[in-house]
């Protein structure tokens, strides 16, 4: 097993260097939600369907991603605060390439 | 005024299946959702979409399992107020409630279980200068009435259906209608699409694709909104209009329930969980997503049975003098206040001379 450092910047500017495990099958909302960077009910409303932007992140570094999915371009097409680099947090699988990646959570809609 | 045992507010999966636990025990129950159709969550963000942890259920349908719980709770006869949300809340000297909803009408009950998840879905709003300003003065999240935009200058935006539908509909109704959407794919059934396309190419709809609203203007009411389609600003473009529609859809929001007295943690409201997941008012429950206790999970199959629990307590509280003996359904049946009653057949006894 092997973890890796993330760094996320919450809602208030605060950065948080998180090491983040990449063999529990998790995503970078839910890593967010278990170091309770946001607090509950602001972030993954949806419970990491796509389906709100309630973890939307600006990616900060220059990490090769994968590509979004057509749930998640369609999701960010109609959320708020988006940005070139805007992704959703839910469909960010932590993987081994992550290590290093640093991000900064969108402002929750109002 | 409806009457009835047991209020529940928000009609998901856990707050119908409460009406089945309550209706075992003689209970009514009335259900009161902010959204049109019952369901919660299943029905409003995810109909179509799989669940694989609902026990004896190895996959069902988010939308399948409300139909299911419809049908299961239809002998017990509940009551409905959809369309409008639970607003404030009155406890009477008797200790009874009266909650009234967003359009005024009243519900006494002696209990009341709040099964309202994540909160009542509301309008996403863009977050634009000076939008509540114009909120009904050219802005609306929903459409009412489509009347109101008859022979109109309508600007709707969103990638959905109903932006879609909406853009439709009120392309024979409006002198005008512009569809503004921040790419050129949509999300919508594939039919609405192609209509669309359709009502673009004979000129009955003025589609901006990319494109984004970025600004209202107006003074007391909305005149123009201004529209981005590169990131340049400079090339922003002014469009003349009566009306603004942003259809992004809908996100719950605690709301009203946050102000009635309870004790509020995470979002979500704290219950006595070691019992019967009443809230610190006594005679006020809460089951599913919108309660928390240490290591609450989120789950539909936690909801079930924190609703029944619940009904057990409920139904001391109605009737404190009575002892209740649990009977498992196989043993007493189902009997509905329809008159319904199922049962499980009587073994066949018969003698071998």
């Amino acid at each position: 097993m092997t973890d890796i450092k993330i760094k996320i910047t919450d809602r208030d500017g605060v950065s948080h260097e998180v090491e983040a495990p990449t063999d529990m099958n998790m995503n970078l909302m839910e890593l967010v939600r278990a170091y309770e960077l946001a607090p509950e009910g602001t972030i993954g409303i949806c419970g990491g369907m796509a389906m709100c932007a309630s973890c939307q992140c600006y990616v900060q570094s220059d990490h090769e991603l994968p590509e979004m999915s057509d749930d998640e371009e369609a999701m960010l097409s109609e959320a708020f605060n988006v940005r070139e680099n805007s992704r959703l947090g839910c469909q960010l699988h932590i993987s081994e390439e992550m290590d290093g990646l640093a991000v900064e959570l969108a402002p929750e809609e109002g | 005024m409806i009457k009835t045992d047991i209020l529940i507010i928000g009609a998901g999966p856990t707050g119908l299946f409460a009406v089945f636990e309550a209706g075992l025990l003689k209970l009514k129950c009335h259900l009161i959702d902010a959204l049109p159709q019952p369901g919660g969550q299943c029905s409003e963000l995810y109909p179509k979409k799989p669940i694989y942890d609902i026990p004896g259920f190895p996959e069902v349908l988010a939308g399948d399992l409300v139909d299911n719980l419809m049908e299961q709770i239809k002998p017990f006869q509940p009551g409905f107020t959809l369309g409008e949300r639970a607003e404030t809340i009155e406890k009477l000297e008797d200790g009874t409630f009266i909650v009234t909803t967003s359009k005024g009408t009243k519900h006494h009950a002696p209990i009341v279980a709040i099964a309202g998840g994540l909160g009542s879905f509301e309008p996403r709003k863009p977050p634009l200068e000076d939008i509540a300003k114009y909120e009904d003065k050219g802005v609306a999240y929903m459409i009412k009435d489509p009347e109101v935009y008859r022979n109109k200058k309508v600007v709707i935006a969103g990638g959905g259906d109903s932006a879609l539908d909406w853009s439709i509909f009120l392309a024979d109704v409006a002198s005008e209608v512009t569809l503004v959407h921040r790419r050129n794919e949509f999300r919508g059934a594939l039919d609405s699409v192609e209509k669309v396309q359709h009502l673009k190419d004979i000129g009955k709809i003025n589609l901006v694709t990319p494109g984004e609203v970025v600004g209202l203007q107006g003074e007391d009411t909305l005149k123009s909104v201004i529209i981005r389609k590169t990131t340049n600003a400079a090339e922003d473009m002014m469009l003349e209009t009566d009306f603004f529609i942003p259809l992004f859809g809908l996100s719950p929001k605690l709301g009203p329930i946050g102000d009635w007295g309870l004790e509020i943690e995470k979002n979500a409201i704290k219950v006595d969980n070691a019992l019967d997941y009443q809230t610190n008012i006594p005679g006020i429950y809460a089951i599913g997503d919108v309660n928390t206790y240490p290591g609450k999970l989120k789950l539909i199959l936690c909801g079930f049975h924190e609703a029944t629990l619940m009904c057990q307590s409920a139904y001391q509280r109605i009737f404190p003098d009575k002892k209740y003996v649990m009977k498992y359904t196989t043993v007493g049946g189902v009997t509905g206040f329809d008159g319904s009653k199922k049962e499980s057949p009587k073994a066949v006894v018969k003698a071998i001379n």
